[in-house]
């Protein structure tokens, strides 16, 4: 069975062992981000152990302007 | 003339100036920078929107940020639930490395009028996170109570809906809300049309005021954000200087003691 997680809600297949550094890397992301799993904070300094399940929502932000 | 001495700290940062500015809408980068300095702002809202790696805006963005070198107040624009503004406090947290959050949260995309009873919630949550939490709040006395039981330090109630540019809508709950609260810091946040809003905000007692569009959205936002920067600080000058009580009845400012010949019998 494929493994899918969303980025910003798009598919991306996972590869077995993956984990949210790798999967993020493979995205393409760029500093500076900021990452959020199924709506809640991911520190940085967690994203080598962060594992991953299909179905996953993963949130890339960046900044910008704001009122 | 002589400025009355006016010091300024919120968190214990001192802060030269009583306007906050928000980053948004202007016509381009290069204009957003030159508002923002005219200004003389010092504190600047900013905020996070997902990544399209194939673009680097917030790359570009972030070294405009650096340049400014201003106090930023990252926003939760857009969150609607507890969750999601919560999640996003903390991503800003990481990203912008300040602990100050303009906590918003939407109840009604109509007027986009916060949602009070999650306000509430999600304020408590991330004070207890160690959060300085400023709350975008309605000018409901309760729910500003409540707020400031919740650990709140700063309120952030609305002149009026978000963008409308209509200025003070409710001039009675504001004062009210000065008058009741007179040891919190009160900043006017949104409903900024015109500089004689902010000053009329000022001259109600409010510490500060914060605005984007009115300046952003001016035919010309950096001679309005200088017209804002005026404006702010004459309406706070006003408040410091005691204005006159308003009266029904009318009192000539020219003494009536011997006023010639007319009128002397009535």
């Amino acid at each position: 069975m494929t493994t899918q997680v969303l980025i910003n809600d798009q598919p991306v297949t996972l590869q077995k062992g993956q984990t949210l550094a790798d999967i993020l890397d493979e995205y393409g992301t760029q500093e500076p981000f900021v990452v959020a799993l199924n709506q809640t904070f991911v520190p940085r300094s967690c994203y080598a152990q962060q594992t991953l399940q299909n179905g996953d929502c993963i949130e890339v932000l960046q900044p910008i302007q704001g009122g | 003339m002589k400025h009355i001495s006016d010091q300024w700290q919120l968190f214990g940062q001192s802060l030269p100036s009583r306007l906050l500015i928000g980053s948004a809408l202007y016509p381009s980068p290069s204009i957003m920078c030159d508002a923002i300095r005219t200004s003389g702002a010092s504190v600047v809202t900013v905020s996070l929107r997902r990544q399209a790696p194939q673009h680097q805006g917030g790359n570009d963005f972030w070294a405009l940020l650096k340049e400014l070198d201003c106090q930023l107040l990252p926003n939760t624009a857009g969150c609607h639930s507890v969750q999601e503004a919560t999640t996003m406090a903390q991503m800003c947290r990481e990203i912008f490395h300040t602990d100050w959050i303009k906590l918003e949260l939407i109840g009604d995309d109509y007027n986009l009028q916060p949602d009070p009873i999650a306000l509430l919630q999600a304020s408590e949550i991330l004070v207890k996170d160690g959060f300085k939490v400023f709350p975008y709040c309605t000018d409901d006395l309760v729910i500003c109570r409540r707020l400031i039981d919740v650990g709140c330090e700063v309120l952030m109630p609305w002149a009026a809906p978000i963008g409308t540019g209509k200025g003070i809508i409710n001039p009675y709950a504001l004062t009210t809300l000065r008058e009741r609260l007179p040891s919190i810091p009160l900043i006017v946040d949104a409903g900024i049309g015109l500089p004689s809003h902010a000053c009329q905000a000022m001259e109600l007692g409010y510490d500060g005021v914060l605005l984007n569009s009115a300046v952003a959205q001016a035919g010309d936002p950096v001679n309005m954000a200088a017209a804002f920067s005026s404006a702010v600080s004459a309406g706070r000058q006003a408040y410091l200087a005691n204005p006159m009580v308003e009266k029904n009845i009318a009192a000539p400012s020219t003494p009536t003691l011997g006023t010639p010949f007319w009128h002397q019998d009535s």
